[in-house]
């Protein structure tokens, strides 16, 4: 490629190639020093001293033929920028592109991160509030698994007996019940939820005190208050709670005024011995995220 | 003309090319280095003493250009024509391959003795930027561009030989 003829001197006598060497030595070490000569001056001058003030001059007389020559070289120099450009705005679109899905990705991130937190504030306020029972504390976890179809109402947490989860612990949110433990290992719980056709919940008005029990509905999601009597009066939009009952040395699963629902809908027929109260609880059970098990205090009464 | 006016010719147009133009042209982290590729061209051709004297020059002049400190260049170039020439005088003679040789070479060495003066001289440089990122890139470009550099070079200086006042034999080609 860059293949061309080397010369070499014309053959020579021992004697000249002697001085030539003498001289080529000679005047490499001039220029040597010339250079260093001029490096150590130049660095050492003020920015007006005689060398620093003679390069400037020195430019400024080459300066109109850098002008002419930049003039002339343009249009190429342009060229070459226009196609560089366009090299570079290709690499920079794909830069771009992969920067807008990583943020996009973020934006996500955020959204849900910012979806936890408001979770996590409802239940800290929940927990605070005096709506929280007395004899009790709390393991705030997240919702590892949820359930695979309207079958299976139970979820997993990632909670389990080495963090003081208890069987039948009762579980809830800010919005209300949720169910309760069902199995425990040392690292995970299930949670069979209020909507389970297994799961039942002595309950009360808080209006007029009338009492039942509160299990699945017709439908997936719904709630209906059971063996409420006659006699009892219950009301469209009253809440709905835990009773927390306590008979001699037996009580509750649950503590006492853990909001279930509203009631939305009361009705009997003559022939039924007991009034159909449909609830509706607040709870979203098909998209839990983060939920309290209630742990009963160490020396509260069992 | 005479062979050292014509050097001269050669080197001041390749600074004031280098300078205005050639040093703009940026390609994969690298730029073409015009005056080291003419250096070189004169050094295999005319000797270690033209080598370094004209890399003496146009690095003066390219300091001048540049506004950068006087002498650095200079002195770089000069230590890169004298040891091109003699190399061209020495090993390389008669080899077919030493202007690519020549070429890597000088251009490696220019690169990092260059970057090691301006440390010295306390001038802010990156070490990475000019012995990682522009090395190997300027090496390539110099290659791509140093055979047309390296026949002008040879066309220019080969018609002073019919002036006579160089005695000097062809070996190759």
């Amino acid at each position: 490629m860059l293949g061309f003829p080397v010369r070499r001197p014309a053959t020579r006598t021992s004697t000249s190639r002697t001085g030539s060497a003498l001289r080529r030595r000679i005047v490499l070490g001039l220029l040597v020093v010339l250079a260093l000569a001029l490096v150590t001056a130049s660095f050492r001058e003020s920015e007006d001293g005689p060398l620093h003030s003679a390069q400037a001059a020195a430019a400024s007389a080459l300066q109109p033929l850098q002008v002419a020559l930049e003039r002339v070289v343009r249009p190429f120099r342009d060229a070459y920028g226009w196609t560089a450009g366009l090299f570079d705005a290709r690499a920079q679109a794909e830069r771009l592109r992969a920067e807008n899905e990583q943020l996009r990705l973020q934006v996500i991130q955020n959204e849900s991160a910012l979806q936890t937190n408001v979770e996590l504030k409802r239940l800290l306020d929940y927990v605070e509030g005096p709506q929280f029972p007395r004899d009790y504390t709390y393991i705030a976890t997240a919702v590892t698994s949820r359930p695979a179809s309207a079958f299976e109402q139970e979820v997993v947490l990632p909670v389990g007996s080495r963090d003081g989860v208890e069987l039948y612990a009762p579980v809830v949110t800010a919005e209300g019940l949720v169910g309760q433990v069902t199995r425990v290992t040392d690292g995970q719980s299930r949670v069979t939820l209020l909507t389970d056709q297994s799961s039942a919940v002595s309950a009360l008005d808080v209006v007029t005190g009338a009492e039942g029990i509160v299990e699945q509905g017709q439908t997936g999601n719904t709630l209906v208050m059971n063996r409420v009597s006659k006699k009892d009066v219950v009301n469209v939009g009253d809440e709905i709670v835990t009773s927390g009952w306590r008979s001699g040395n037996l009580q509750s699963l649950y503590p006492r005024n853990i909001p279930i629902g509203r009631v939305t809908s009361v009705g009997s027929l003559n022939t039924d011995l007991y009034q159909q109260v449909q609830i509706a609880s607040d709870v979203d059970f098909a998209s839990l995220d983060s939920v309290l098990v209630l742990v009963r205090k160490p020396g509260s009464p069992r | 003309m005479t062979q050292a006016l014509r050097v001269a010719v050669l080197v001041f147009l390749a600074t004031v090319l280098q300078a205005s133009l050639v040093s703009s042209v940026v390609a994969f982290g690298g730029s073409p280095d015009l005056l080291l590729l003419v250096l070189v061209g004169v050094a295999l051709l005319c000797g270690a003493i033209t080598g370094a004297v004209a890399g003496f020059g146009g690095g003066l002049l390219l300091d001048v250009l540049t506004l950068d400190t006087l002498g650095v260049t200079a002195l770089v170039l000069a230590l890169a024509g004298y040891f091109t020439g003699r190399y061209g005088e020495t090993t390389g003679r008669d080899r077919g391959h030493a202007p690519i040789v020549a070429v890597v070479v000088a251009t490696a060495l220019v690169l990092v003795f260059g970057f090691l003066l301006h440390f010295l001289i306390g001038e802010a440089v990156s070490a990475r930027r000019a012995l990682l990122e522009a090395l190997l890139p300027t090496i390539g470009l110099n290659l791509l561009l140093g055979a047309p550099v390296l026949a002008l070079c040879r066309f220019a200086l080969r018609r002073s030989e019919r002036d006579g006042r160089v005695a000097e034999v062809q070996l190759l080609g």
